[in-house]
């Protein structure tokens, strides 16, 4: 027994399993404290925001005119205007997201000039939203000199966000099984009766979801309505005018926060995130809950 | 009489018939003419999107040329001094500040993104996990205007507390914005990869006698190895096609940053201080729509690179 302790002291590998425990434990430790500070940081975050504004909100701020140099001025305008380009470029994205998207995952053979598209796509996916600014306002202010107007700002918003829309529908149609096709196909379905009334359908859940992301990004993006849509509002409360200037919400809350010489800039400023995070979060989570309801029933069934 | 007037019925019979069957046949017709169209409009839209793509690019480009009709090729990419009010256009220093501050993000986020992923992956009990990943994903929601006007508010004076600088707006507040614009998307998707590494492969690990820090570091990282870099590439273009956050914390002034905590000026924050007050027929406005063709063509190189990547991902 003795002899086997000796060994056992004398391994010559022990001081190597020191190192190696306390790097692990070392590693433990670490990975959970970073893991609990970004947590804790986020919540924070989030926190801090909406405690700021949210208590302080009213329906004079929320539907109130924004004002230049008095105190109390309100976010109405550019809340509606946030909304209306918001509808126009998702009503102008995703019919032609979506056809492109299904031509890709039904359509198209898959050959080269087929790659090429898909890294056109992706190529797109990924331009900075700044350069879609600075084709908004070549297309917009200078080839058909209409000037900052609520039109340009959605078309270049639109095609900041075909490339995301085209890319979700092509995944989603393609994850759905090859058995529902096939089964539709054998009914004697055409193709479009077989996209239209089983793919569609079955891909709705990814396709959703995406257009929530998609949606949560356009009302927050605010470098493309700066350069195409401007950073003033007509100064009217319902103005659904394509060609009047359509400052956000996104961009108001920077306008107030760098630009403007209002007194009460800074309480502004923070009313105004809070509303902004407020309403993506509500876009990205409620259109969310219907498909997660759905989902646990078939998971249960 | 029964003979012609039987044919007649026949010739009403075969008339029935044939209006009888003209309307399945126009719905054939019509079923293949709308699969027909579906097919034409769905490739219209296909052909769009690519010439979207070809329009920004050949727009920026013929824009972004003419600026070489007044400045020299040297004098753009070499010289640092930007004013444009006395004809100089030097845009180094909005190309040193792009890609300062893009080292700068990755340096902070790429470490610390990998720690959380590590986190969420492999330490987190499955209940705490199915709550914290639709948390990241919901920051990446979050528009940029919001955490630049938290850094505006919140980083910036602590940066004034912590070194005592006047100013507090620089490369430094800018990285650590953009460190936590990036950090929710390099997490999720490397957490992606490192979940998706086969479980056989740690097992084997752990029954080897490996500790769970060597079975991360020397078997689960380097099997998720192109998912993560994919994640890096990913993050890179967030952190340098970023516009609004930069904007509101870099301090806006054409100087060459020297140091971590001098107002400077990035390629991106440039454009969209300076494109307002424009004519567009100038050379300022060209040499702007120069710097958007420099951005849009590091954006595209990215993503070839991500292309060879998810190729050599296959290939393994």
């Amino acid at each position: 027994m003795s002899n086997l302790n000796t060994t056992a002291n004398s391994n010559p590998f022990r001081g190597k399993r020191g190192i190696n425990s306390f790097n692990n434990r070392f590693f433990t430790i670490l990975v959970w404290t970073v893991g609990i500070a970004v947590v804790l940081f986020i919540l924070g975050l989030l926190f801090l925001i909406l405690k700021d504004g949210m208590p302080k909100l009213s329906w004079n701020f929320l539907f109130g005119l924004p004002s230049e140099i008095e105190e109390g001025g309100g976010i109405g305008p550019a809340l509606v205007n946030s909304f209306y380009i918001l509808f126009l470029s998702l009503v102008i994205s995703i019919p032609l997201g979506m056809a492109a998207g299904i031509y890709l995952a039904e359509f198209a053979p898959d050959n080269k000039l087929i790659g090429f598209v898909r890294i056109c796509v992706e190529g797109l996916a990924s331009v900075p939203s700044i350069i879609f600014g600075l084709f908004g306002i070549a297309l917009f202010v200078e080839m058909f000199q209409l000037g900052l107007t609520i039109l340009g700002g959605a078309v270049s918003l639109a095609f900041l966000n075909l490339p995301v829309l085209t890319r979700v529908t092509e995944e989603s149609i393609r994850a759905v099984p090859k058995e529902l096709k096939s089964g539709s196909f054998a009914l004697g379905a055409t193709h479009l009766q077989t996209i239209m009334r089983v793919l569609i359908p079955a891909a709705m859940n990814g396709i959703i979801t995406g257009i929530c992301l998609v949606a949560g990004r356009a009302f927050g993006e605010s470098a493309v309505i700066i350069l195409t849509a401007g950073v003033t509002t007509s100064g009217e409360m319902w103005d659904f005018s394509l060609f009047s200037p359509g400052e956000t919400l996104a961009v108001h809350l920077w306008y107030v926060q760098s630009e403007a010489i209002v007194p009460d800039a800074q309480e502004i400023a923070q009313k105004a995130a809070a509303v902004l995070v407020f309403f993506v979060l509500l876009i990205n989570l409620v259109f969310r809950i219907p498909l997660w309801l759905n989902s646990r029933k078939m998971q249960r069934s | 009489m029964l003979d012609t007037s039987s044919t007649a019925g026949q010739i009403d019979l075969g008339g029935s018939l044939l209006t009888g069957s003209g309307k399945p046949f126009d719905r054939r017709k019509r079923l293949f003419f709308m699969n027909r169209m579906f097919r034409y409009v769905c490739i219209a839209c296909a052909a769009f999107v690519c010439l979207i793509l070809f329009l920004i690019l050949l727009l920026m480009f013929r824009t972004g040329i003419l600026t070489f009709g007044e400045v020299s090729f040297s004098e753009f990419f070499l010289s640092t001094e930007w004013s444009p009010e006395t004809e100089q256009y030097g845009g180094l220093l909005f190309i040193f500040g792009t890609f300062a501050l893009t080292l700068l993000t990755l340096i902070i986020s790429v470490p610390l993104s990998l720690l959380i992923a590590v986190f969420l992956s492999t330490f987190v009990p499955a209940w705490l996990k199915n709550m914290l990943r639709p948390v990241m994903d919901l920051l990446v929601g979050i528009p940029s205007v919001v955490y630049g006007y938290l850094g505006l508010t919140v980083l910036i004076p602590l940066i004034r507390d912590v070194t005592g600088t006047g100013m507090g707006d620089g490369l430094l507040a800018a990285a650590l914005v953009l460190t936590i614009m990036v950090l929710p998307t390099i997490s999720r998707i490397s957490d992606d990869s490192i979940t998706a590494v086969p479980k056989k492969y740690s097992d084997a690990s752990y029954a080897l006698g490996a500790t769970r820090f060597q079975t991360v570091v020397k078997v689960l990282i380097p099997s998720a190895r192109s998912g993560i870099m994919y994640a890096v590439i990913l993050g890179m273009a967030r952190a340098i096609g970023e516009t609004m956050a930069v904007v509101m914390v870099i301090g806006n002034t054409p100087q060459i940053a020297d140091s971590l905590l001098k107002p400077t000026s990035v390629l991106t924050s440039n454009i969209v201080m300076q494109i307002a007050n424009v004519p567009f027929d100038s050379t300022w406005n060209y040499a702007l729509y120069l710097m958007g063709f420099l951005l849009l063509a590091i954006s595209l190189l990215m993503i070839v690179g991500v292309r060879w990547l998810q190729r050599r991902g296959v290939q393994h």
